[in-house]
């Protein structure tokens, strides 16, 4: 690991300015992602900005009906907290697909939106990258490629975002709290995490030194209609080839408004507005469940290892509708898939 | 407050303190040396394992204020004032804790490398309570791999300790 500084800011401020104020200082919370990076030396700073002690730990209530977790709620904690449990199952349960206990104890709200692709070109500095090293090249066209992206690639890169919970979050249609050196904003999950296209350096629209403060969740919903459906290649303890967060709202048996949030085929959560509108106003049945898988899939594209992802993903699409419209989310310790 | 710096005798260095199996520790650390390394080149405390040091396998598990984790994605120095329990801490070979001795019987392992790991995850998780079904003690341990697949017999080791607090003789399991 390249060595570099230390500090502990004891304030959001203090922080926001620790990395604002070098190109070369990260934020560090749970450190599950940015440590392995930086022992791969894909990642080297040179001062690591230790934020884990600020008071970003609490889920709060807020006027809108919804809860605002603070940045640094772990995941474990988020996951397993009664009033998420009860009103955000659908978050509860993504969280609770990915990593394993240890990696939830030591994992972040915050560090969780943040955490890199798990491409394996991206994590191995002898190969080029486009991502790592803009202008490189991106070796996974064309290359090993089963783990990549179906929607949203461009000829720059086609790496995944490997999130579990972002997955959730999007379906949920949280909004990322920042505070910057100039400020304070948010933005809705959908305008966090972009596509590569030209830029795939960026994961995301944070700007460097811009801290994520809080997660919000506007008011629950979908009741007990939502599921978390995550499919990868062993059955724990593996990122998601293809997963699917789905929440359905429901009344005199039809389908009042849907969210459908696909994990593991983009460089981003891929949400098809198009595709939930499809499903308003419809009893469920596998017909229009598999209209709206095939719309959401309608420029999907393979890349050769991958191609299987484009019928898993419609399949999983079609399963989490049905999950979801039943009323029988998908139980992780149970991996039969209902 | 003003944010805190750092002086010490060596540049690079790092002036921390651990409560380490209950012993405090007061230690001079470079902020790159992550807490495995730590426990286990400075104070020799060997009995926690580096399988992978990516957190891909869970034999480099520790509890820091009672809460399991990846002690390879550690850094020391950000655990400044914490609590460590590892294996060392949990039983003596004439005290074993009750999961070293169900492991004992139950033969819940072959080589022992991923043991260590194993008992400390399955302290953190017992106290995590979230596991009551086989199905859920398998999935929340999957954080701990078995190269010589002792998985049913950890399992059942895990198993009795959670029905009883200490190992039961049992006829051949499954
Ligand atoms: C073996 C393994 C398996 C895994 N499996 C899964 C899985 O199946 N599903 C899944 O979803 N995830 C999985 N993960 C990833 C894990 O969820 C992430 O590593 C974790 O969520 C990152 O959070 P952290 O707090 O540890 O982040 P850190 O490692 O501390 O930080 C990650 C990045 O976020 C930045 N950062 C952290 N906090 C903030 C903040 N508040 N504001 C701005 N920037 C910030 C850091 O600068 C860094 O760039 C796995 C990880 C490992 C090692
Ligand atoms: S897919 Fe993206 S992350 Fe992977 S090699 Fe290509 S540019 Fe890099
Ligand atoms: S050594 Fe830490 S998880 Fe493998
Ligand atoms: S006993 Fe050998 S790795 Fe588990």
């Amino acid at each position: 690991m390249t060595p570099f500084a230390y500090v502990r800011p004891t304030s959001v401020a203090e922080a926001v300015a620790a990395v604002g104020s070098s190109g070369t200082a990260r934020f560090i919370a749970g450190g599950t992602n940015l440590v392995d990076l930086m022992r791969y030396d894909v990642e080297t700073p040179q001062t690591l900005v230790d934020i884990t002690r600020l008071p970003l730990k609490t889920i709060e209530d807020a006027e809108n009906g919804g809860v605002v977790i603070g940045a640094l709620v772990s995941n474990a904690d988020l996951a397993y907290d009664e009033r998420i449990q009860r009103d955000y199952p659908l978050l509860s349960s993504a969280i609770l697909a990915g990593a394993s206990g240890q990696l939830r104890n030591a994992a972040s709200t915050g560090g969780n939106l943040l955490q890199r692709t798990r491409c394996y070109y991206f994590y191995d500095v002898a190969t080029p990258c486009n991502k790592r090293e803009p202008g490189s090249g991106c070796p996974a066209i064309g290359g090993v490629n089963r783990i990549h992206a179906i929607l949203g690639a461009s000829e720059h890169c086609i790496a995944t975002h490997p999130s579990d919970m972002c997955v959730a979050l999007a379906a949920l249609e949280a909004v990322v709290h920042v505070t910057g050196p100039e400020g304070e904003r948010r933005i809705p999950f959908a305008e966090f995490h972009r596509l590569p296209g030209d830029r795939p350096q960026d994961d995301n629209t944070l700007k460097h030194g811009e801290m994520v403060t809080a997660v919000a969740l506007p008011a629950p919903r979908f009741g007990a209609h939502h599921t978390y459906l995550k499919l990868r290649d062993r059955l724990s303890y593996a990122f998601a080839l293809v997963s699917v967060a789905a929440g359905l709202d429901m009344a005199d048996g039809r389908i009042t408004d849907a969210r459908i949030a696909l994990g593991g085929v983009a460089h981003k959560p891929w949400r098809d507005e198009a595709a939930e509108a499809l499903l308003k106003g419809q009893a469920p049945s596998p017909a229009i469940f598999a209209a709206a898988a095939d719309h959401i899939l309608r420029d999907a594209k393979g890349q050769g290892d991958n191609n299987f992802k484009i019928d898993l993903a419609r399949r999983a699409i079609q399963r989490a509708l049905e999950q979801a419209a039943a009323g029988t989310p998908q139980v992780q310790a149970e991996k039969r898939v209902n | 407050m003003p944010e805190m710096t750092f002086a010490s005798a060596a540049p690079d260095e790092i002036p921390i303190s651990l409560t380490i199996n209950g012993q405090l520790h007061r230690l001079d650390v470079t902020p790159w040396t992550s807490l495995l390394d730590l426990l286990r080149e400075t104070l020799h405390l060997t009995g926690t394992k580096k399988g992978c040091d990516h957190g891909q396998c869970g034999a480099c598990t520790v509890l820091v204020d009672g809460t399991r984790i990846n002690s390879c994605l550690a850094l020391a120095v950000m655990k400044d004032g914490a609590e460590i329990t590892t294996i060392e801490g949990l039983g003596t070979p004439d005290n074993l804790h009750p999961l070293q001795a169900a492991f004992v019987e139950h033969d819940a392992f072959q080589c022992g490398y991923c043991t260590p790991g194993q008992i400390c995850s399955a302290v953190g998780m017992m106290s995590e309570g979230h596991a009551s079904t086989r199905a859920e003690i398998r999935e929340l341990m999957s954080g701990n791999l078995c190269r010589c697949g002792a998985y049913t017999n950890i399992v059942d080791a895990i198993e009795d300790v959670m029905q009883d607090g200490r190992p039961a003789v049992r006829e051949a399991a499954e």
